[in-house]
């Protein structure tokens, strides 16, 4: 039977989305091709995440081991070398996260199997793929194939693919044998470091006034600083800002940063790439502010205003002034 | 210890008006600045920060056209000791598995310790070059690193996950590793720091010098083939406040009243 095999990406007993992305993507596309979906699950101790993934898929692959207790290039790489060496699946997908950035291109280049990363749709016509990509920071999208025969190796970006309710499916458990010796490591892992906690929690806001690198310079921030004071706004940025030591890491939405949810957010001088986005999201309403009209930010908006950030936000703040007082 | 960088010069488009150009397969870069990729400035950095630290040489390379050779420069300004250009009309064409390929018989040639990339580049995205690199290499590795300790034989590591958390790793060398944005603070160079390196040599090196064959680059050796591009469907997109800018913050005092709780 043709497999399509999923990689289950959990975290210190978590799941993560992407997982549940994934396999319904997968399935979606097993079914278009008399296909069987397949979860492959690396871990110590992850029986509990076995049962909650077995209605998703026709069967779960379960490898634990001890080293694989947690996330290591090496040892997945060895893993999945050996699990898709012997299952030959059809079509291998594994998140463009910080986990699968790691190792899935190395791993399909050890497999000699075509890859294409960071994939936003997956389209199949017979057996033959179809993928969606995006170029420039997500300015332009792009159709791509494979110039190669499979089997192949898709990532997938996060929260590109919608979670579709569908009925239960078997989820045999498969229990297979790890590859794992007792030959030590060139990569060893030490430790986890949380991330600091600062002054000012920008989850809790309920208005958000968040600067990109379209500020410019440091120099710059106080102007906005002030129309966030006027609304009664906290201040937030995407990762440039962050990167250039102008606000601390704290105060950073996104993917590496935080998920927020505030009843409004104005988003200044940011272009909107995915990993800024899927940190704003949930926001109630996004009130966007780029000189770019094709800025990728307005799609994620409410309300877009095409104007030059240093001449609309020094009105912004002094007609909410007025318009306060009255 | 002896570092090699990988670095890729990019067209800049989050400021500009991006246009599809005629092939429908790229954009129009005819009036595009171009600069180095934003990882790679974090990647030569941290390879200059480490040579002062510790001795040694840095080189950069580059696979592209002439135009690199701009690219180049600015990191031998930086500090950077060597610049080395891959250049070959068979290249046209490569996905990122093949430029690593191109990347790993460049630098097998050169005695190394470690190997920096940046995480990703800005054009295409692909976030794969380091990682196949060190594969082919058969070295170990570690992506989206943030900070960087090294000793004699091994580096520390962190690498930057999801929401903020870090895991940190102990690396044998040599190793590559993808260097994330934020790692340290690039310096900035001068036009007369550029003009001091401008007579310095960029060594090239095409298909044959690597002991690669035609038919293993360009198109025919890669996984991927790009069939068009197209601007990204708009969705339901904003609603676009129009008019003179008193009439547009009057509506987002609207909506702030309306949406935001704003008393
Ligand atoms: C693994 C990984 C994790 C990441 N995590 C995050 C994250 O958590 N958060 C995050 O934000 N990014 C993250 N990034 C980076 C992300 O890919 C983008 O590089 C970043 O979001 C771009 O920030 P920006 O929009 O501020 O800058 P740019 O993309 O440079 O955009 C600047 C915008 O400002 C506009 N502008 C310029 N001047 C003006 C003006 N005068 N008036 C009005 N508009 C103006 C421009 O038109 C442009 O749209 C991550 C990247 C990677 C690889
Ligand atoms: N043409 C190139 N020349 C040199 N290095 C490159 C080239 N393309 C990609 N790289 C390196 O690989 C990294 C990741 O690129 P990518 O996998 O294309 O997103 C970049 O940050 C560079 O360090």
């Amino acid at each position: 039977m043709k497999e399509i095999i999923v990689l289950a990406e959990h975290r210190r007993g978590e799941l993560r989305d992407v997982t549940w992305e994934m396999l319904s993507k997968g399935r979606q596309l097993a079914e278009g091709m008399g296909a069987e979906i397949g979860v492959a699950l690396l871990g110590k101790g992850v029986g509990q995440l076995a049962e909650a993934l077995k209605p998703k898929a026709h069967r779960v692959l379960l490898i634990e081991d001890d080293r694989l207790e947690v996330y290591n290039s090496e040892t997945y790489e060895k893993v999945l070398t050996q699990l898709i060496t012997e299952r030959k699946p059809f079509l291998t997908l594994i998140g463009h996260t910080a986990m699968g950035m790691d190792f899935a291109p190395g791993l399909a280049a050890h497999l000699k199997m075509p890859l294409a990363t960071d994939c936003i749709g997956i389209d199949a016509a017979g057996e033959t793929l179809s993928l969606t990509r995006q170029l420039y920071g997500g300015k332009v999208n792009a159709t791509v194939s494979f110039l190669k025969k499979g089997p192949h190796m898709v990532t997938v970006r996060s929260g590109a693919f919608p979670v579709v309710e569908k009925e239960l499916l078997p989820g045999e458990l498969v229990k297979l044998p790890s590859a794992l010796t007792d030959e030590g490591l060139a990569k060893r892992f030490l430790q986890y470091v949380e991330a600091a906690v600062g002054e000012v929690d920008i989850t809790q806001a309920d208005i958000l006034v968040s600067i990109g690198r379209g500020i410019k310079e440091a120099d710059n921030i106080p102007m906005v600083k002030e129309f966030a004071d006027a609304i009664g706004g906290t201040l937030s940025c995407s990762r440039p800002v962050v990167d250039k030591k102008w606000l601390p890491k704290d105060r950073q939405v996104g993917t590496s940063g935080k998920t927020v949810k505030p009843k409004v957010y104005i988003a200044i001088g940011i272009s909107g790439a995915f990993q800024h986005i899927a940190g704003m999201k949930g926001a109630g309403t996004v009130i966007a502010i780029n000189k770019d009209p094709k800025a990728p930010i307005f799609s994620a908006a409410q309300y877009g205003i095409v104007a030059d950030l240093f001449k609309i936000v020094p009105i912004l703040k002094d007609k909410v002034k007025e318009l306060k007082q009255k | 210890m002896n570092i090699i960088v990988c670095i890729k010069r990019v067209p800049e488009t989050a400021d500009a008006d991006v246009i599809i150009g005629k092939s429908g397969k790229d954009i129009d870069k005819s009036g595009l600045a171009f600069d180095l990729n934003e990882w790679d400035s974090y990647a030569i950095e941290e390879a200059i920060l480490l040579k002062e630290k510790l001795g040694g040489t840095v080189t950069v390379l580059s696979l592209g056209g002439e135009d690199s050779n701009e690219s180049l420069r600015k990191c031998l300004a930086m500090g950077a000791d060597d610049a080395i250009r891959l250049t070959d009309p068979a290249f046209e064409g490569s996905d990122g598995g093949v430029i690593a390929k191109i990347l790993a018989g460049a630098i097998q040639k050169i005695p190394y310790d470690l190997v920096l990339t940046g995480t990703q580049a800005e054009d295409d995205g692909y976030g794969q070059v380091g990682v196949v690199l060190a594969e082919l290499l058969g070295i170990p590795h570690a992506a989206l690193v943030n900070r960087l300790e090294a000793q004699d034989k091994k580096v520390t590591i962190h690498r930057e996950l999801e929401g903020g958390l870090e895991e940190v790793f102990e690396i044998d060398l040599p190793a590559v590793l993808t260097i994330q944005t934020g790692i340290n603070e690039p310096r900035y160079v001068s036009i007369m720091g550029i003009r001091k390196v401008a007579k310095k040599e960029i060594k090239t090196f095409g298909t044959s010098d690597l002991n690669l064959k035609a038919e293993d680059v360009g198109l025919s050796g890669s996984d991927i083939q790009l069939e068009k591009i197209f601007l990204p469907p708009v969705g339901e997109g904003a609603e676009m406040l129009e008019g003179k800018p008193e009439e547009i913050a009057s509506k987002v005092f609207d909506i702030l009243k309306d949406k935001g709780g704003l008393a």
